[in-house]
């Protein structure tokens, strides 16, 4: 199909042409202005993407030579998992430049040039079918991430920045290794090609593992989940927002892509201890939020909490889990980025995050307090809301594999209903009421919290569509997994007495 | 053989550079233009030069004196790289007006004896070539006016030079005694075919592990890196900038060349492999310490040294290329990280992190120029420090040394607080009292951008600049 531009590459390269145009700019006010029509302009240039096929195959390939001496390539497509990435980083723009609209008044220029690099960034990352242009976009989301968090972020704005920079970054080190190990063992970077070729167990063991932790860090799941609270409590509201609804969807994109298709046997392998994981992950980060004082803080180890659902979904290697995975993924992109959202509204109004100074909002910002209930509703997954979806989908496959991850995941469930009730509650009916001066959601404020609401209804009341979208890439990824890893585990099995039989364990990929 | 001097007009033209500032500096100064108002110019039109004489091949002086794609490439950084530290040098504060002649002299002259480095295929001739350019490098570094403050520093930062280097450079010649001895011949070619296993000619390894130490001295590889942060702290900023990055490329050219001896599995890449590890940790971890500015980059180049090694142990023609490319890579991102130091400073003092601070305000373009630089350092994309690391380690795995891989990429992960900690300072901070005024002039901001530019431009397309690396090592190694 034809549309007269490179889709893909115009939505890479596009926010960057325009973040280079905001230095000819010195107004804030034009600032914000001009990165909103940006942002929208983005959205318009994405409408080709809408005659998405929907089927399993690669679409809007681009592929062109970039170190053809290394056999590095310029390549992007997108299929079921990744298009609706895009679509939601591409989506999230726009909502971030209004929720920052007064919230930022320092250094605009700046904050909407990260914000735009960001996006360009992302879109790479979920586009790339390369191995190293994904690690290049990859890394270089890091920089204006961290810039967000360090200039705009709050008190400990400097602690968090640079606790999610080194953790992130020593996590893709290796990732990096692992890389380079596939090439030098499967021939190429191409990330196609690369899920057709059978690997050793020995090596998928250890690319596994260098790839996972660099996955799970991001997720984050369980042990390495502590620099998200810091980064998403110091982070401004625009910044908490993409880390929610983008960043932490990149681990769980890392696993969908490279961990399953790459390296099926080990993810089997590994995949009690990935569920075991996960399930700590949602029980610990559900657990920790129903003590938090911090309204923000809360919603960050809910996140921990929600991604925990993600992971799981994945590992559970069904249609069902992997199906509810990537929708918790969207879901929580749209929930938890909304939810950011109004606690930055609040923080506006109030200058404090905590529980006790934002309390009794029932009575004085009623449209506050409605869009709240709604979000904290989808967020425990009540039904008719899209959370409810994701989590059904999660549950149906973890009791398809076995009752007793299923019995795991009631008290998740529970536990999320409880800390979203106790915040609720205490915001709606608290006393003292706190807001008794306070302005209700002006118009702005109603625009940006609309639209994910709609959202919220739409994919909980008819998932149709996008089970039309997603579906056969989904069967294919599982599908791929299944023969693939029965392949790979006859392989193993002739492999391991010859090996014993010679002692020494021939090619082993990375300890040397 | 024909001698043919079109072979080595860069060599020449550097000479004649050379001769020129040796006659100025024999005035007083009152009738010639200032030394820093012309050679720029002419420093320019080198690199012109040895564009020109790209593609000349040949072997010269009996043998000893090789022009082939490697050295012509290395010539070209050289004079790139004398160029922008002779603009960098031109603004120097502090350094008086009549010595300067002098000062720009013996650069040129420690650049002359790299590029013969660049060319040498002869263990003397090799020593020779790097004596020419330390030995100039040794009257540079103490040349310092530091205000009359009564601070010593530089002195003793040109005695530890000159002490370090000469129990290095001796060293080295004691070690090819042993080779002369053992082998019978001091040619690379030559040595090439011998063997050079411990079994087999214990006296050799020996003697070329003695000789490499006079490399690894240039290179500031561990353990011969104690003079590296005190030199880089002494001598002013400009100097340091010149002593930070030129002679690492003549040394990586003959390690380079040296290489092609080094088969993966001897006892002598090993060594050189734990001596890339242990550089590049001991290196990273040292600078995580650091508040002067200068002394951080001095024990991150002993990092980026054992990165160096990476390439060289592998043992395969990708791997000495990505070698070559990434000396290439260290050198333009320390040359900006030093352009904006040496702006920065206007006043010619020592930075320290402090002095950073809130230098986005005071000046935009300086922070992202080493904004650019620190991530480059780290390894970060899209610039030319990722691609090079990249190459590094794609070459180096699966050649053996897949350990020496993964400690490089653990480095990366604790360069990163270091390096980052430029960024924060200049962004995150807000400037106290007594920072320095930086140099907001068009002058210094061009060179930042235009070198931050190559930074970025090599490092999303590299292509083109990796195809010359790769032509000079596959020459080495076929």
């Amino acid at each position: 199909m034809e549309f007269g531009y490179p889709v893909l590459t115009t939505l890479i390269v596009f926010p960057l042409l325009a973040a280079a145009g905001l230095f000819f700019i010195k107004s804030p006010q034009v600032t914000r202005a001009y990165t909103m029509g940006a942002s929208i302009l983005e959205l318009i240039l994405a409408i080709p993407l809408f005659t998405f096929k929907h089927n399993a195959e690669w679409q809007f390939v681009e592929r062109a030579h970039w170190v053809p001496q290394w056999g590095l390539e310029y390549h992007l497509a997108v299929d079921g998992i990744s298009y609706l990435m895009v679509m939601l980083t591409l989506a999230i723009l726009p909502l971030c430049v209004m929720c920052s609209w007064t919230y930022i008044s320092k250094r605009v220029k700046e904050f909407h040039f990260c914000l735009l690099f960001m996006t360009a960034a992302c879109v790479g990352v979920f586009a790339a079918l390369d191995f190293v242009l994904f690690y290049v976009f990859w890394e270089a989301m890091l920089i204006p991430m961290y810039l967000l968090i360090a200039v705009w972020g709050g008190d400990q704005r400097r602690y968090a920045s640079l606790k999610f920079f080194l953790y992130t970054l020593a996590g893709s080190t290796l990732l990096l290794a692992a890389i380079v190990a596939f090439r030098i063992t499967g021939g190429t970077f191409s990330i196609p090609e690369l899920m057709q070729f059978p690997f050793t167990f020995q090596f998928q063991f250890w690319t596994f593992l260098a790839m996972a932790l660099a996955f799970a860090i991001k997720v984050p799941m369980f042990p390495f989940h502590t620099w998200l609270p810091a980064a998403h409590v110091q982070a401004p509201s625009a910044g908490s927002v993409i880390l929610a609804a983008v960043l932490l969807k990149m681990g769980t994109y890392g696993f969908l892509r490279f961990c399953l298709p790459l390296t099926p046997a080990a993810s089997e392998y590994f995949a009690p201890l990935m569920i075991a994981i996960s399930i700590a992950s949602i029980l610990y980060g559900g657990a920790i939020a129903l003590g938090q004082e911090d309204i923000k803080k809360l919603v960050a180890y809910s996140s921990v909490g929600h991604m925990g659902f993600v992971t799981l979904g994945i590992f559970l290697f069904n249609q069902r889990g992997v199906e509810g995975a990537l929708f918790q993924m969207l879901n929580h992109g749209i929930i938890t980025g909304a939810l950011f959202m109004m606690i930055g509204c609040v923080y506006e109004r109030s200058h404090s995050r905590q529980i006790v100074d934002n309390m009794g909002l029932g009575k004085y910002l009623p449209a506050f307090m409605g869009f709240w209930g709604l979000y904290a509703l989808a967020s425990l997954g009540f039904p008719g809301t899209n959370g409810f979806v994701g989590e059904m989908l999660v549950f149906t496959g973890a009791f398809q594999k076995s009752y007793i991850v299923g019995a795991f995941l009631v008290p998740g469930a529970l536990l999320g209903a409880a800390y979203m009730f106790r915040v609720s509650l205490k915001m709606a009916w608290g006393q003292p009421s706190s807001a008794k001066t306070w302005p209700d959601l002006n118009t702005r404020e109603w625009a940006y919290l609309l639209i994910p609401a709609a959202f919220v209804f739409y994919i909980g009341l008819a998932p149709g569509f996008f089970f039309k979208l997603i579906d056969p890439s989904v069967e294919k990824l599982v599908g791929d997994f299944k023969q693939r890893n029965t392949v790979e585990q006859k392989v193993t099995a002739e492999a391991v007495p010859a090996a014993v039989a010679a002692v020494v364990v021939p090619a082993e990929p990375v300890n040397n | 053989m024909v001698f043919n001097p079109i072979q080595i007009v860069p060599e020449l033209y550097q000479l004649l550079l050379i001769l020129a500032l040796f006659f100025q500096s024999l005035g007083d100064g009152s009738d010639t233009p200032p030394a820093e108002r012309w050679l720029p110019f002419f420093a320019g039109f080198g690199i012109f030069v040895c564009i020109v004489s790209w593609g000349a091949e040949g072997l010269l002086f009996g043998g000893a004196y090789k022009i082939d794609a490697l050295s012509q490439f290395i010539k070209l950084a050289i004079s790139a790289g004398f160029y922008v530290t002779v603009l960098n040098a031109s603004r120097q504060p502090s350094l008086e007006e009549r010595k300067r002649p002098d000062y720009f002299m013996f650069l040129a002259l420690s650049a002359w004896g790299l590029m013969i480095l660049s060319s040498a295929v002869e263990l003397i001739t090799i020593y020779l070539a790097l004596e020419i350019s330390s030995y100039s490098l040794y009257a540079v570094i103490p040349l310092r006016n530091t205000g009359g403050l009564g601070d010593k520093r530089a002195a003793e930062a040109g005695i530890k030079y000159i002490l370090f280097g000469a129990v290095a450079t001796a060293l080295a010649l004691y070690g090819f005694s042993y080779i002369l001895a053992s082998q019978h011949t001091s040619y690379i070619s030559q040595l090439a075919l011998r063997t050079w296993t411990w079994e087999g000619a214990p006296m050799a390894v020996v003697g070329l592990s003695l000789f490499l130490g006079g490399m690894f001295y240039k290179l500031a590889l561990f353990p011969f890196h104690f003079w590296c942060p005190d030199v880089y702290q002494g001598a002013s900023n400009e100097t340091a900038g010149f002593v930070a990055t030129l002679p690492k490329l003549g040394a990586v050219v003959v390690l380079v060349r040296l290489a092609t001896l080094l088969k993966p599995g001897l006892e002598i890449t090993t060594l050189l492999a734990v001596l890339g590890a242990a550089s590049m940790t001991y290196g990273n971890l040292c600078a995580l310490a650091q508040k002067d500015l200068k002394r951080l980059l001095g024990f991150s180049s002993v990092a980026h040294a054992g990165y160096i090694m990476v390439g060289l142990v592998s043992g395969t023609a990708m791997g000495l290329s990505a070698a070559v490319f990434y000396a290439l890579a260290y050198l333009v991102m320390n040359l900006l990280c030093f352009w904006v130091i040496s702006r920065v400073a206007s006043d010619g003092r020592n930075l320290q992190l402090d002095d950073l601070n809130g230098l986005y305000k005071r000046a935009p373009a300086l922070a992202f120029a080493l904004g650019v630089g620190a991530f480059a350092l780290v390894g970060l994309p899209p610039t030319i420090g990722f691609m090079g690391k990249f190459f590094l380690i794609t070459s180096a795995w699966d050649h053996g040394y897949n350990w020496l891989v993964i400690t490089l990429v653990v480095n990366s992960a604790i360069a990163i607080y270091y390096y980052l900690g430029l960024v924060r300072h200049a962004y995150t901070h807000e400037a106290g009292e007594d920072v320095p005024t930086p140099d907001n002039s068009a002058f210094s901001i061009c060179g930042a951008t235009l070198l931050a530019a190559l930074v970025l431009v090599l490092g999303m397309v590299p292509g083109r600049v990796f195809d010359f690396a790769i032509m000079a090592g596959k020459q080495l190694l076929p």
